[in-house]
């Protein structure tokens, strides 16, 4: 992967871009020793490593709109960063430009029940949002598994998911505001306490823009009564075929459940010997299925997905009967990440959403693409919405492994794609999924998304090298290129 | 005026090809689909009429995938047929303003609908138009057909032009395709209707009904005194006082148990009726689509606000203005008619929104006449930052102004 070539001009200006910048974050805000870089040198997706020219730390959404307008002002380049836990390279710094941090934008503003939202500073952990308001019985819906540290700001950059968002959204479904900082300076405000934009919505175009847009420094969220029940359903299949057909038939009986997740076998063997939660080792797939609502609800949809899951042909159903078994059904599922780690050196998560139909057919193809790579691959699916997480186990210390892990993972995103999918259901495109951009979108789509880079960041500052796999000059993407030829419509009917 | 040429495509390469021709020839281009909605927000003056009403049929229906994809002049009537034979819908509850201006035939098209971007009661629990957009096929001011987002119900590649799309009024590019995710339809439904309560307190019973309760209320809305009556549901309308609804939906058990926990936590609060399935369906419906002021000339108004402030802001406006008015959204939604005027009252509205939410809301004028509509703006005026980056996204995808010029600012 090859980000941009470091400005060796702009190298040369350090010394002067340090002491402007001390001069507006004073203190300890502005981090420029070699050591103390290498804290920021990588985000989640640690095979990429990049020390930066400095990381500044503000305090103040002055501070934020003063630093950026002072890079504005001399062409120095900005990653804005959270809790770094991004797994697509999103906050992977340059070595010619400083990371901006959010790590002291870390309180709770508010909380508002009459209005059922929360409003908060970006750094705050996606779990606080949860923990401030449950003993009110509220929570906040979308769920990454990196929940425990990662940020509502880093969340809102990558418009993250997680395992129940094919019922409660992500995170772009449940933001209601904004106060952002474009890159010249200006603080400007999006949405609010209510619903539905003013105008274009420029909240919707925000979320999700990777760090490319602006930099976000506060947020309003919305908040969800705790369902007052929550029961689990694990059924094992001998083929996987049946379980995806499992999980089409529940949704085809107007059945949507919090969450419903699918294991295949070697994601399960892994998951059962690192938690020995019980888990079917004699079953090619296993479904877990979640029913959330009041309790009423939650009993007679069990039966429901039971029945389903029989005719589908469910070889071991359990049924959850207490929240500590509950529990026990997902800390199989949970665990399917550190376990992979108990039986690889490394192992890369890629991230792609497929038609649920094609599961079969993508499960079968990435198994034999795992053949030719000669890679092990466990594959853990977040079966309701499509979204696949297969799970490329390498060891980096073998020569050419992590390259051809790499490989591997692209091609799988191809078959996504070519199967009628996209290349990223929740982790985003960052530096990971750059240069597979055009297998996805022409160029003609990929030129739309980029003029709206240049009415945000024209002189592409905020966050460079990342997401689109080619950089235009704003100038050259505003050109016209009309072709004055027949009119065509010329000589239909005046009315 | 002048009679505008009008040009009507038949596929997505012929609305390109009549892009560019307006392109080449200097020509702006007013789009139109089932013209339902053509009288929301400013009056267009183009050149030419890009007729998109051929634009029309189901592309592909994946019930299982909740996947449907269409073209953007399907009538709604359509597409709603379509979904209930899989028993689906859309979640967001697209609703008809054609009763607004008394054109009851249609319920106007998928286009029109996320052109104007708004859902209705069940906006509330459910989302609105943005939150069902998976995906858009268009051509914009280049000249160039581009595709944006994807056919899948999880997706996060590249920028989110899908929701910035729905509900740019045809702003910014000639749509020729939505992917849009659709739900299973609620088996089952019923209203509480309480009567005779004020707007405080109903706004606080809808409050304490998705707040408190384990009931799950999908919509809330309150319909005072001077409304109520205008319901086609008799037992909304006989008793002739205020009537606060409050919707469930879901599966027959659980709607019985949730409809019995709304009952007994709100048993002290007034005189309560329960609605049927089909009662509930209708006035829900009167509620989204405002059917309580149709076919009236009255200036209409929405006000988008946090739910909490709605009853403040909706008193202030009932003791200034000659009105009448109904929340929607637990009280974050305000509908009101008032009477005549040249500014349609918008200095009153918008200064009384001012003073009670403090920039936290807008008020879009939904109905007046045309002279009206053009001298006042119907969409809230922005800050002049926000204003300035619209502008500049706008520019972005029609530089030469082409599409529908000034639908949404002057």
């Amino acid at each position: 992967m090859l980000m941009p070539a470091a400005n060796q001009a702009q190298m040369a200006r350090r010394s002067e871009f340090l002491s402007a910048l001390r001069a507006i974050v004073p203190g300890e805000g502005v981090i420029d020793d070699h050591a103390a870089l290498a804290a920021y040198e990588c985000d989640g997706l640690m095979a990429y490593r990049q020390r930066p020219l400095a990381v500044v730390l503000p305090e103040s959404v002055q501070q934020v709109s003063r630093v950026l307008a002072y890079c504005h002002s001399v062409g120095l380049n900005v990653v804005p960063r959270g809790a770094g836990t991004s797994l697509s390279g999103g906050a992977l710094p340059l070595a010619d430009g400083i990371v901006l941090g959010l790590g002291k934008f870390n309180r709770i503003l508010e909380i508002d029940y009459d209005n059922r939202c929360v409003v908060v500073q970006p750094c705050v952990t996606n779990v606080a949002v949860t923990d401030a308001v449950a003993s009110e019985g509220f929570y906040y819906a979308p769920d990454p598994s990196s929940q425990i540290i990662c940020s509502i700001g880093g969340n809102i950059a990558e418009n993250s998911g997680g395992v129940h968002c094919l019922k409660y959204g992500m995170t772009s479904n449940n933001l209601l505001g904004l106060e952002l900082v474009l890159i010249d300076g200006t603080i400007m405000r999006l949405g609010g306490k209510h619903l539905d934009p003013a105008a274009l919505d420029l909240l919707g175009l925000v979320c999700g823009s990777e760090g490319l847009l602006c930099v976000v420094t506060e947020a309003t969220v919305r908040i969800l009564r705790t369902p007052e029940t929550q029961r689990a359903l694990l059924l094992g299949f001998r083929e996987v075929e049946s379980a995806g057909a499992c999980v089409a038939a529940v949704i085809a009986a107007g059945v949507v459940p919090a969450a419903m997740e699918i294991m295949d076998r070697i994601a399960i063997h892994a998951a059962e010997a690192f938690v020995h939660v019980g888990y079917p080792l004699d079953v090619e797939a296993l479904l877990l299925i979640e029913l959330d609502g009041v309790e009423e609800e939650v009993d007679y949809l069990i039966d429901i997905v039971r029945q389903i899951g029989t005719q589908c042909g469910s070889v071991s159903t359990r049924t959850s009967s207490s929240e500590q078994q509950r529990k026990s059904f997902w800390a199989g599922r949970k665990a399917a990440f550190p376990a992979m780690g108990k039986i690889s050196p490394d192992f890369y998560c890629v991230d792609g959403t497929i038609p649920r139909r094609e599961l079969p057919h993508v499960l079968r193809t990435i198994g034999a693409l795992s053949a030719s790579y000669g890679l092990r691959v466990a594959n853990v699916f977040h079966a309701g919405d499509g979204n696949l997480h297969p799970l490329i186990l390498y060891d980096a210390d073998r020569a050419g492994e992590l390259e051809r892990a790499e490989e591997l993972g692209a091609a799988i995103l191809k078959l996504c794609v070519e199967v009628g999918g996209v290349l990223t259901g929740e982790h985003g495109v960052g530096v990971e999924k750059r240069d597979l951009m055009d297998v996805q979108f022409k160029q003609a789509d990929l030129d739309q998304q980029q003029r709206l880079k240049c009415a945000f960041d024209d002189c592409g500052l905020l966050n460079p090298g990342k997401v689109f796999p080619r950089l235009h000059r704003c100038a050259e993407m505003g050109r016209m290129h009309v072709h004055r030829g027949a009119l065509r419509f010329a000589d239909i009917e005046r009315l | 005026m002048t009679v505008p040429d009008t040009w009507s495509p038949t596929d997505a390469g012929e609305v390109a090809a009549a892009v560019n021709d307006a392109l080449a020839s200097g020509q702006t281009l007013e789009l139109l689909g089932g013209g339902s909605r053509r009288r929301l927000g400013r009056p267009v003056d183009a050149d030419v009429l890009l007729d998109l009403s051929l634009i029309s049929g189901i592309v592909s229906y994946q019930a299982e995938e909740l996947v449907l994809v269409v073209a953007p002049a399907t009538p709604l009537a359509e597409i709603r047929t379509e979904l209930e034979h899989k028993n689906q819908h859309l979640a967001f509850e697209p609703p008809a303003f054609g009763p607004l201006w008394g054109d009851t035939s249609a319920s106007g098209t998928i286009g029109g609908a996320i052109m104007i971007g708004r859902g209705g009661a069940r906006r509330l629990t459910a989302g609105g138009a943005r939150d069902h957009v998976l995906g858009v096929k268009g051509v914009n001011g280049f000249g160039e057909a581009f595709a944006a987002g994807g056919r899948v119900v999880k997706n996060v590649t590249g920028f989110d032009l899908s929701k910035l799309v729905t509900g740019s009024f045809g702003t910014l590019c000639a749509v020729t395709e939505l992917t849009l995710k659709v739900l299973p339809r609620p088996a089952d439904a019923a209203t509480l209707v309480i009567f005779g309560l004020d707007d405080e307190a109903a706004v606080v019973a809808m409050r304490q009904a998705l707040n408190l309760l384990p009931v799950q209320v999908s919509s809330a809305a309150h319909l005072p005194a001077a409304v109520a009556p205008a319901s086609t549901i008799k037992a909304i309308a006989d008793p002739g006082v205020a009537a606060t609804l409050l919707r469930i939906e879901g599966f027959g058990p659980s709607v019985t148990a949730r409809l019995a926990n709304l009952k007994s936590a709100l048993a002290d609060v007034g005189p309560c009726v329960t609605l049927d399935a089909k009662a509930s369906a209708t006035v829900w419906s009167e509620v989204s689509d405002a059917t309580f002021f149709a076919a009236g000339v009255a200036p209409l108004w929405r006000l988008s606000v946090p739910p909490a402030r709605g009853a403040v802001l909706g008193a202030r406006l009932a003791q200034q203005l000659e009105c009448r008015h109904y929340y929607d959204l637990a009280g974050g939604a305000i509908w009101l008619e008032t009477s005549a005027a040249d500014d349609a009252h918008a200095l009153a509205i918008r200064g009384a929104l001012q003073e009670v939410v403090a920039g936290d809301g807008h008020a879009t004028l939904m109905r007046a006449s045309d002279d009206v509509r053009r001298s006042t703006p119907p969409f809230q005026p922005l800050t002049p930052v926000v204003a300035d980056l619209t502008e500049r996204v706008r520019r972005n995808f029609d530089p030469r102004r082409i599409f529908n010029p000034g639908r949404m600012y002057a």
